[in-house]
């Protein structure tokens, strides 16, 4: 019992800390750094990826023992790609506009190389409960990410944040904007492109500045010991 | 008697980073001096400005990453940064265009990068690009000269125009764009674009009262007030000759390749050598030690090769200037010219690296 809480507790810290796909592994930068102009973008590709990671680690957990391993790349990818046709759908149907500002990403989650990377890595080594868990936390450590990079470029950018959560949470969502200043001149660098690398630069040097503080923290300075060669008195 | 013996260069002028800043800085006095004459006090507000932020912003990055403060304050490097920036901007920009600018020249640019002598691009001009693309109005707001200006700025004018966006008597910026005829001006690149792009031949576009033959008033004296600061420069050995002569020979060669087959389509090569600004990027800013090339023939290359750009983005690129850009991208190129022009060591092959 102890073995599946240990189990559960490392998965949940490498997922949204340690070895976080995005931050750490560095994988899946295109959809991070297109999609997370504003807050809500961000949300909803991160909802999207993880739901698909869940689907997927869940699939390629139960096939992990009849697959044969020479064709089982091709396989993970045509499970992916089927969750992912069902989120797209999904996506159409209940929230379009949203579906319509994430675009090309919502497709371009296949190649998403974080989740083929859990497939292959954790998904088709371990029983179905640890794969999906493992699903949800490094689906939710990306969603993280990207929400985090939403909020500085949208404040940066437009000075609001969570500006069109209803095309995610419905109607009573557009209660959460929040505008933090108006300007006539917004401030495009955060917008576009390049805002995306420099703030995530930005966050892997904090998450890396921060580690290295813990690190010094918890090292705990070692007692002076005086060494004698020969104790003639006691 | 002791003999002593010194490894060459035996003849040299002693001189640290702050003496060779210091002296670029005085050796845009006289250009900045006629960008005062011809287009008014703002760019003082816009140095001053400039100058305060970049020292600030240095030092606080100085202090977050415990590195002695006086050492790399008194190189100097930070205020010529500053003044780069200063006199590429509009000068009667927003404050916060240029404060914006100078901490991300200081903090991004040079500093994230482990600092003077690291830093792999221009923190001038990557920080004029980062202001252009983020603020396309409020970069592009440039003065007419004075002398055909409507209404002209005293520098406590400039001030309030800078700070609230008004003169004291309530001019906004773009009452202050308006010549005597009442006509917006823009800059003389800009103007020929425009004019090129809207079906004129070259020989009309230069009919706008701007002009004075190919050279835009006021800037043609800018530009020979940068040239001889720069003169000056070479005259002192602070920069070589090599980036500045490839340089403009480089742009007047691409420009002079397109005037001769079509001049009715293509400015001339002196309207792209005395126009924006050719002249003050090949002195002043592609000669930035740290990030241009290091050997000689490097430095020719990477002269010859930022000219050429220079046409390219002037003509065809969707900005009316382009030294920015073209400085910014030799930047990169920078590493790779250093290692396929590395001087022969005397005594070894040409073969062997």
């Amino acid at each position: 019992m102890s073995d599946i809480k240990q189990e559960i507790n490392t998965l949940t810290w490498q997922g949204l800390w340690r070895n976080n796909p995005a931050l750490v592994q560095l994988l899946g930068l295109c959809p991070l750094l297109a999609v997370t102009a504003t807050v809500t973008n961000g949300l909803g590709l991160g909802i999207a990826t993880t739901l698909v990671l869940i689907g997927s680690n869940i699939t390629v957990s139960l096939v992990r023992n009849i697959v044969p391993n020479e064709i089982r790349i091709p396989i993970f990818v045509m499970v992916i790609a089927a969750f992912v046709t069902i989120v797209e759908l999904v996506m159409n149907a209940y929230t379009y506009e949203l579906f319509l500002a994430l675009g090309i990403f919502i497709p371009l989650i296949v190649t998403n190389c974080a989740i083929i990377g859990r497939a292959e890595a954790y998904a088709s080594k371990n029983p179905v409960g640890f794969a999906a868990y493992d699903g949800l936390s490094m689906g939710l450590g990306f969603t993280v990410v990207l929400i985090a990079l939403g909020v500085v470029r949208e404040i940066l950018g437009y000075g609001t944040l969570f500006s069109g959560a209803e095309l995610l949470l419905g109607d009573w969502a557009s209660v959460l904007k929040i505008t933090l200043f108006t300007t006539e001149s917004p401030f495009l660098l955060a917008i576009l492109p390049p805002g995306a690398f420099l703030a995530m630069g930005l966050l892997i040097a904090a998450k890396n500045a921060l580690d290295l503080r813990i690190a010094s923290i918890a090292k705990v300075p070692s007692e002076k010991q005086v060494q004698r060669a020969r104790v003639t008195a006691e | 008697m002791k003999l002593s013996l010194r490894s060459s260069p035996h003849q040299h002028v002693r001189r640290d980073t702050g003496a060779v800043m210091r002296l670029v800085c005085y050796a845009a006095l006289p250009g900045i001096a006629a960008q005062v004459v011809f287009f008014g006090w703002g760019v003082i507000v816009q140095l001053i400005l400039a100058i305060t932020t970049a020292i600030l912003a240095e030092a606080a990055v100085l202090l977050l990453r415990k590195k002695s403060l006086e050492r790399t304050l008194s190189d100097y490097s930070a205020l010529l940064t500053a003044l780069l920036l200063a006199i590429s901007i509009p000068p009667l920009a927003p404050w916060w265009v240029i404060v914006i600018g100078s901490v991300f020249a200081i903090v991004v640019v040079k500093q994230l990068y482990g600092g003077l002598g690291y830093n792999m691009f221009n923190p001038a001009m990557a920080a004029y690009i980062m202001l252009l693309i983020s603020f396309p109005v409020q970069m592009t707001q440039w003065l007419p000269p004075q002398s055909i200006a409507e209404n002209s700025a005293s520098i406590i004018d400039a001030a309030s125009v800078v700070f609230t966006g008004f003169t004291l008597e309530g001019y906004s910026i773009a009452q202050l764009q308006v010549n005597a005829d009442g006509v917006t001006m823009a800059t003389p690149l800009d103007s020929v674009k425009t004019a090129l792009l809207s079906g004129q031949t070259y020989s009309e576009s230069l009919n706008s009262p701007m002009f004075n033959g190919a050279a835009g008033k006021g800037w043609l004296w800018v530009s020979i007030a940068y040239l001889v600061g720069g003169l000056a420069l070479i005259k002192l050995r602070v920069i070589s000759w090599h980036i500045p002569g490839s340089l403009l020979l480089a742009v007047a060669a691409t420009s002079l390749m397109f005037y001769a087959v079509s001049p009715d389509n293509f400015a001339s090569p002196y309207f792209h050598l005395v126009n924006g600004s050719a002249i003050i990027g090949a002195f002043f800013i592609a000669t930035d030690p740290v990030s241009a090339s290091t050997t000689p023939r490097g430095r020719m290359v990477f002269g010859a090769l930022i000219g050429f750009w220079i046409v390219i983005i002037r003509l065809f690129g969707n900005y009316p200037d382009a030294v920015a850009f073209a400085v910014v991208i030799m930047n990169m190129a920078v590493p790779l010219i250093d290692y396929y022009t590395q001087p022969r060591t005397y005594g070894h092959s040409r073969r062997s690296r």
